[in-house]
């Protein structure tokens, strides 16, 4: 019997915790659309419960990075991934992952609020109904409420739940969509700028939304507003030039940035 | 300082430089051309459908003398004993004397007579046809036999044609099939009341008839031929032509076959639609040995017409759904096909629907092909029900008119316009249901 050394046990017990601390980890993330190549070997770790912000002027591969969490860049022909990308130790690039399971595992908020043409109840009723999450009418209505209250919307629309999710309001369309997402419980949500098309207050409503959904979900938002990463993040991924400038404690990122890169891009003076 | 903002600003916006007349008098000239466009489309649209009005609205109605005509017994069924093989042994010659017998009778009663006419000459008002059509009334219920009936006898080409203004007294005096005599007879028989005119259901129902008959010239067989081709195309098109379209747009990778593909559809939308009548011909009925004038030989030529159309439409209404409905379909984890058939197809549903009718319209006027398989053959024979009729000898609306044209005598003309009328209202109706089905699919989604 082999017995392992204190040292051994110890350092396995650590990277256990590090793999249950980290939801999702990648490792020398490399993108490239065709022959250019969009991201350089990004390493970023996404940790539980937490959301984490990725800022960065324009073009700078964040977004890129983001859609490679739920495999969304596979829509794109041209697009290539490297390096490897884990849910809880899985790798989700692996031939045997089904690709639809791991987006109903990653669910994702887009830029613009895109619900469907339909009526606010089949919006959010579409996802759990694909994956047979409710057995009865009765737990889908549950589903519809407890989504909708989660995205703080079911005051504001539990009497026109037949009336089509178009006509909502830009900032009400984008909690539509947030409740779209979390109705089929994810463990990960992907927000792409979710408040870029949405005014102040619409904004400020997302944000409290993003720092409740926290308790329940791992969230990753790409913004471009640094007041907002600075608002709803705790951790802060700086990207410049599909290069990982630096990854920190969004405290620390906005006070005292390791880099000059991050500093100079926080301070305004480029991006 | 803000005096000279107050007119500076004065003179930019109101001062009437060369410059600002010459654009406002470029948009008038551009806004002045559109109308003019505009109005030569509808005068042009207006003189077509004068045209065609004016001499195929007559065709709808149809003149008739109707009469009582003793079905006697002695002639019909010499027998006696209503045996259906005898009486069907009488020929349309045999009622001919019948007819005669009944219009001497009806002018000696109402006191119509006119000089330098015999009972012969007389029966000339009616329709060679009027005996096959009361031979069938008596075929159809030998039991009328030793009755009287009241019968409505097509007229003669030429006596519908003095009512609708094609024959005149003039022109009867130089022509062979008619004689101012006749003409005169018609006249005095119109006020007795024997003479009538009435809508011309037959137009609709009745097969074509030959060159001397003019006035027997129904659609029947053409509706029926055109329906026919129409549902097969429909059938095979529209799920072939969507189906290719949604593996094409969504699913297809983007390499040299599939570009290769799309160049031929293209190409393959604008080939001239003889050529697919020629590719008709020598596969399907040369090689494949199907009948000639068939029905499914037709809709399977317009089907290969079709199916481009329907692709390039359908294509183009699955590009216009906006690609963030594909991405939320993805977000929630809905299979690529999910995404296409729950949430695409359905946004795509109006504008497919209208390249479908689009295409089937163009099916429904396609003259070229089906005179190369064959379907300008003269078809007196209506073919029998789907399927087998599909295989049955017909012709098509299009082809009617076409054949109609080349007919010499003038009452053809009116029918061919006539034809004509029926196509565009076949039109017409396709395009109000495409309208319809649009406006449900839009109240919908």
């Amino acid at each position: 019997m082999n017995v392992l050394s204190d040292a051994a046990v110890e350092k396995a017990l650590e990277q256990k915790m590090t793999e249950v601390d980290y939801k999702m980890i990648g490792q020398d993330v490399s993108v490239y659309y065709g022959e250019k190549r969009a991201l350089f070997d990004v390493n970023l770790n996404v940790r539980k419960n937490t959301v984490t912000a990725l800022i960065g002027p324009s073009g700078c591969g964040k977004s890129t990075f983001l859609r490679c969490l739920n495999r969304m860049n596979d829509t794109i022909a041209s697009c290539r991934v490297t390096g490897k990308i884990t849910l809880d130790g899985m790798d989700i690039y692996d031939p045997s992952i089904d690709v639809v399971e791991l987006r109903a595992r990653v669910g994702m908020v887009f830029q613009k609020p895109n619900p469907f043409p339909k009526s606010i109840y089949e919006n959010i009723a579409y996802g759990p109904r694909i994956h047979g999450l409710a057995r009865s009418k009765a737990d889908l209505d549950q589903i519809v409420e407890g989504s909708l209250q989660k995205a703080g919307l079911w005051n504001e629309v539990k009497d026109r739940l037949q009336e089509s999710g178009t006509g909502l309001s830009g900032g009400q369309q984008q909690r539509l969509c947030i409740a779209r997402a979390v109705a089929v419980s994810p463990e990960v949500i992907l927000m792409d700028e979710p408040c870029s098309a949405l005014d102040p207050i619409a904004t400020a409503k997302v944000e409290e939304l993003i720092h409740e959904l926290r308790a329940n979900f791992t969230i990753v938002i790409v913004t471009h507003s640094m007041q907002q990463a600075a608002r709803v993040s705790q951790r802060t991924a700086m990207f410049h030039l599909g290069l990982l400038v630096e990854e920190n404690d969004t405290d620390k990122m906005f006070t005292n940035p390791d880099d000059q890169r991050t500093q100079d891009y926080i301070m305004g003076r480029f991006g | 300082m803000t005096d000279l903002t107050a007119d500076t600003l004065r003179r930019t916006v109101l001062t009437d430089s060369a410059r600002i007349r010459r654009r406002n008098a470029s948009e008038r000239r551009f806004r002045m051309l559109g109308i003019i466009a505009v109005t030569i489309g509808v005068l042009a649209l207006i003189g077509l459908l004068t045209s065609i009005f004016s001499s195929g609205l007559s065709s709808f109605r149809q003149t008739y003398i109707s009469l009582d005509i003793y079905l006697d017994p002695a002639k019909l069924d010499k027998d006696g004993d209503r045996n259906p093989a005898t009486i069907a042994k009488v020929s349309t010659f045999g009622y001919l004397p019948l007819i005669e017998t009944a219009l001497k009778d009806a002018m000696a009663a109402k006191g119509v007579a006119v000089e330098g006419l015999n009972a012969k000459t007389a029966a000339a008002l009616i329709s060679k046809e009027a005996p096959a059509d009361l031979r069938k009334l008596v075929l159809a219920d030998p039991a009328n036999i030793g009755q009287t009936v009241h019968f409505n006898l097509l007229a003669a080409g030429r006596i519908d044609g003095y009512y609708k203004g094609r024959v005149t007294m003039a022109s009867a005096e130089l022509d062979s099939n008619v004689s101012p005599e006749q003409l005169m007879l018609a006249d005095k028989l119109k006020t007795a009341g024997i003479l009538t005119s009435s809508f011309n259901w037959s137009f609709f129902t009745a097969p074509d008839a030959s060159d001397t008959r003019p006035e027997a010239a129904g659609l029947g067989v053409a509706i029926i031929g055109s329906a026919y081709m129409m549902l097969i195309v429909l059938v095979l098109s529209l799920p072939l032509g969507v189906a290719a379209s949604i593996y094409l747009e969504e699913f297809a990778p983007q390499n040299r076959f599939t570009d290769l593909i799309e160049v031929n559809i293209a190409n393959l939308a604008a080939v001239p639609s003889i050529v697919f009548g020629i590719l008709g011909l020598a596969v399907l009925i040369n090689f494949v040995g199907l009948p000639q004038s068939a029905p499914v030989v037709g809709g399977l030529v317009l089907t290969l017409m079709t199916l481009p159309t329907i692709i390039i439409a359908t294509r183009a209404a699955l590009k216009a759904v906006p690609p963030s409905i594909r991405d939320a379909a993805l977000g929630v984890g809905a299979s690529k096909m999910q995404a296409t058939f729950h949430h695409v197809l359905p946004l795509a549903m109006p504008g497919i629907l209208t390249g479908t009718i689009i295409g089937l319209a163009r099916a429904l006027g396609e003259t070229a092909p089906l005179l190369l398989i064959g379907m300008v053959a003269f078809v007196r024979e209506y073919p029998r029900s789907p399927p087998e009729g599909f295989f049955d000898p017909a012709s098509a609306l299009p082809v009617q008119v076409y054949n109609w044209t080349q007919r010499g005598d003038p009452a053809f003309i009116e029918r061919a316009s006539g034809a004509i009328i029926v196509l565009l209202v076949f039109l017409l109706c396709m395009n109000l249901i495409a309208v319809i089905l649009r406006r449900r699919f839009e109240r919908r989604w």
